[in-house]
């Protein structure tokens, strides 16, 4: 996707535009070639209207004054967009937002359109409005290049729908005659799921109990959306509870919510016994909650500090990188050059910055920093994204060892085979609820993936004939 | 591995120094240049600020300059290091040093006591006006480089208003300068007597003491650890457990209270009162001084005696005939090299350590196994 607007440059492989092969070095060369993307992450500067939103950098096209707002209004009106040009960007909803990213995609000409997630950020409703739009696109004869992890959503809207998975493309099939089941099976792959556990080792001494967890945020438009409902379960010592579900349905919330850096409206998080729900991150860190972030660089790493001073990040107050008020330099140096040699973190040594680490190495020592405080909770969010195949494996060890050892691990991934393989209970989030449990044991990737887009719930039984 | 730890630790310490010492030379380029442009000889202008600039009362004229300058960089610096641009130094340590030198002027106790005192109002004072700031932030999410600006306007129209003859000023014999009472003999700090090349400030000292305190404070200690962690990425200090607000309203207050330290060396070795003639502007140096020493004690303290060594051997080349404005050229151009050096020193030094890395760690793979993931 960033190869095709000119972001990245591929190392092999050609790209045909209208008959005409291609090279883009830079989203310019893409624009003139026709080909617009509107990206996840509005990029729209709030303090100013749409009309100066939409010309900004493109004022040659039709200068910035009275022809602008024509050829916005005429564009507007002829895909049904609806945009009014001299509101300010701030006073708009999400959905108006995207609309005006799509108008401005269309006003530098493009004749085909990336949608990267569009619909990660609306609601139902605004769904089948933008999918209203993306047909008025089609009808005048536009292409869009839809890119979604929401199966029904593909379905739905698609006219040819192509598979990439880890890299490569798997398939292309026609979406009439195909099942969310088939496609399930296209993108998760149907071989055996790789990391397996062994016996079980779930104990029922409760670890961590979350109850009623409630998380609700008012956007500009001041409609109210949920982002976490009534979320409840139970990790006992010795299991894994994995969720699955598409991201940006509350996964990261709830992470942070447990972890005490966002505060929910309503809800009781124990662990071990003792309530934390109004403990602060530092202490629930001291009690023993182990933490792989969702985003290593962003929550995880100091990425221009060297690792050791990394080692220390987050357990700052914990033996050995302590004493009383005082850092013990030489303890946490000694204890990082422990964990690099353990977990094998491939570096010349501790004194480099955690930025020149691969990502893998990066998160082989996130994960042996976690580990090293004898945890009693380790949530892992994502724990193999973005890490070289040779160090999945080494980290999904260490999680199995550590569930041996009786901890209790919150599992979140998008990777379905690493959910079935490592859990021992799945649960599935959609739309900031818990809404369907399943038996790792027996669920199937592509069964759990219907879950996934919202399509089942409940308690998920794994069928021999295809009934659903 | 141990070999190639310390030739990257050697390498990063030779980076470090790279960017101040390209930014003198630049600096020392440019200058020539200009001086060449007025129609002088700039070899004779820098032999004379060199022979000049380290006969001995120039040297205690420049330790007793960089005390000051010391302090003001390290003020900033605790700013610096988390982020944060406290441009308020000035304003707080002007209002510090005129608030201290109120309590002193009317102190009658013995000056064991009356010092101590002084120089814990002047912190007080300039903690309290840089929290006005820090508050701000946390709560209403005021820029701190607004509001410390603004700050330093108030502390002027505060100080003008309160140094007035009848409120807390008075005027001298000569009716031309107003002052706070003065200090009694009892409340001078101590100095070296150097004989004929002057007097040594002995708030030296107490500069020393703050610049070990700085390294070990934020090199040493827990509390330390977390302030750099919030400068270096606040969603990582959040995720690690640092109450991100709390440490950035911390950290401005004692950027504020090392701010009112700042006059001190002048109120309590030199001045003895606080008069509309107080040296301002000192806090504006501070960052200067701060950049070129990359936030690091003792290169803060290079920074301030570069910076007291300009000044003085730059007032002596106005008597040679040359022109005074020649010190806000070089000072202005240092700090300006200084800014584009360290980015781009910056940058290279990661990009290099990065290669290393890769290129060492193909190495080691390729020695065992030919097929191994290299990461």
């Amino acid at each position: 996707m960033k190869i095709l607007y000119g972001m990245q440059q591929p190392d092999e492989g050609t790209i045909t535009v209208g008959g005409e092969q291609v090279v883009f070095h830079d989203p310019g060369d893409a624009i003139a070639r026709g080909i617009g993307m509107v990206h996840q992450h509005f990029m729209l500067a709030d303090n100013l209207t749409v009309l100066e939103n939409v010309v900004l950098g493109a004022e040659k096209l039709h200068g910035i004054g009275g022809k602008a707002r024509a050829r916005i209004k005429e564009i507007s009106d002829a895909y049904g967009l609806g945009v009014r040009p001299d509101a300010l960007v701030e006073e708009l909803g999400v959905a108006d937002r995207q609309r005006v990213e799509i108008l401005k995609v269309l006003y530098r000409g493009a004749k085909t359109l990336i949608l990267d997630e569009p619909t990660a950020v609306l609601v139902p409703q605004e769904v089948d409005a933008l999918f209203d739009n993306l047909r008025e696109l089609k009808a005048e004869g536009l292409t869009v290049i839809f890119i979604s992890h929401k199966l029904g959503e593909v379905l739905s809207v698609a006219d040819e729908i192509t598979v990439i998975r880890r890299g490569t493309t798997v398939g292309t099939v026609d979406p009439r005659g195909t099942t969310p089941k088939q496609l399930a099976e296209l993108m998760v792959g149907s071989e055996l799921p790789t990391p397996e556990t062994q016996e079980s080792t779930v104990t029922d001494v409760p670890m961590l109990t979350v109850d009623g967890l409630h998380l609700a945020q008012t956007d500009l438009d001041g409609i109210e959306r949920i982002i976490l409902d009534e979320i409840s379960f139970t990790i006992h010592k010795g299991e894994v509870l994995g969720i699955a579900g598409v991201e940006g349905n509350g996964q990261s919330e709830l992470v942070e919510a447990i972890m005490g850096m966002r505060r929910p409206d309503a809800g009781v998080v124990t662990l071990d016994g003792t309530d934390i729900s109004h403990a602060p991150t530092r202490d629930r860190r001291e009690s023993g909650i182990g933490y792989i972030p969702e985003d290593r660089h962003r929550h995880g790493l100091l990425l221009e500090a060297p690792l050791w001073e990394n080692r220390i990040l987050g357990h700052v107050t914990e033996k050995p990188n302590s004493r009383g008020g005082l850092l013990d330099l030489k303890a946490a140096r000694a204890d990082t050059q422990r964990i690099v040699e353990a977990y094998d973190v491939r570096t010349p040594g501790i004194d480099v910055t955690a930025a020149s680490l691969s990502g893998g190495n990066q998160q082989k020592l996130i994960v042996g920093r976690e580990m090293s405080h004898q945890p009693k909770l380790l949530i892992a969010a994502h724990p193999t994204r973005g890490v070289d195949v040779g160090a999945q494996a080494a980290i999904w060890d260490y999680i199995r060892e550590a569930r041996r050892e009786g901890l209790a691990v919150l599992l979140i991934s998008a990777d379905l085979d690493e959910l079935i393989g490592l859990s021992d209970t799945l649960r599935v989030m959609y739309r900031g609820r818990l809404v369907a449990d399943a038996d790792p044991a027996t669920i199937t990737p592509e069964e759990l993936g219907s879950a996934m887009t919202g399509a089942a719930t409940g308690h998920l039984e794994h069928t021999e004939d295809d009934a659903r | 591995m141990n070999k190639l730890t310390s030739r990257i630790d050697k390498e990063r310490l030779l980076l470090g120094i790279a960017a101040p010492l390209l930014a003198v030379v630049a600096a020392l380029v440019v200058t020539t240049l200009v001086i060449l442009a007025t129609g002088k000889n700039p070899g004779d202008a820098f032999s004379d600020m060199v022979t000049y600039g380290f006969a001995s009362d120039s040297q205690v004229y420049i330790l007793n300059k960089a005390t000051t300058y010391y302090l003001a960089g390290v003020a900033v610096a605790i700013g610096f290091r988390m982020n944060l641009f406290n441009i308020g130094v000035d304003g707080q340590y002007r209002l510090a040093a005129f608030i201290a030198a109120v309590l002193g002027g009317a102190l009658t106790v013995p000056g064991w006591l009356a010092i101590p005192l002084i120089i814990l109002c002047a912190m007080a004072t300039g903690a309290l006006w840089a929290a006005i700031a820090g508050i701000l932030k946390v709560t209403r999410g005021v820029s701190e480089v607004i509001a410390t600006i603004m700050l330093n306007s108030i502390a002027t129209a505060v100080i003008a208003y309160l140094l007035q003859p009848g409120k807390l000023g008075q005027l001298d014999q000569a009716g031309t300068l107003v002052s706070t009472k003065p200090l009694p003999s009892s409340s001078y700090f101590f100095s070296f007597d150097t004989g004929p090349a002057g007097e040594l400030w002995g708030f030296i000292v107490i500069a020393v003491l703050v610049g070990v305190a700085y390294w070990f404070v934020l090199g040493r200690t827990r509390f330390g650890f977390d302030l750099r962690t919030v400068g270096q990425s606040e969603t990582a200090a959040a995720a690690s457990g640092v109450g991100v607000k709390k440490m950035i309203a911390t950290s401005m207050i004692i950027s504020g209270a090392v701010a009112g330290l700042i006059g001190m060396p002048t109120l309590l070795n030199d001045s003895h009162q606080f008069s509309n003639d107080f040296p301002a502007g000192i806090g504006f140096t501070g960052i200067a001084i701060a950049l070129l020493g990359r936030n690091h004690p003792i290169g803060i303290a290079l920074g301030a005696l570069l910076w007291g060594f300009l000044e003085r051997t730059t007032n002596h080349l106005e008597f040679q005939g040359y022109d005074k404005e020649i010190l806000g050229v070089i000072q202005g151009v240092i700090v300006l090299c200084v800014v584009i050096a360290y980015e781009v020193v910056r940058r290279y030094g990661l990009k290099r350590q990065q290669q290393r890395v890769g290129a060492e760690l193909a190495a080691q793979a390729a020695a065992p196994t030919k097929k191994q993931e290299v990461a």
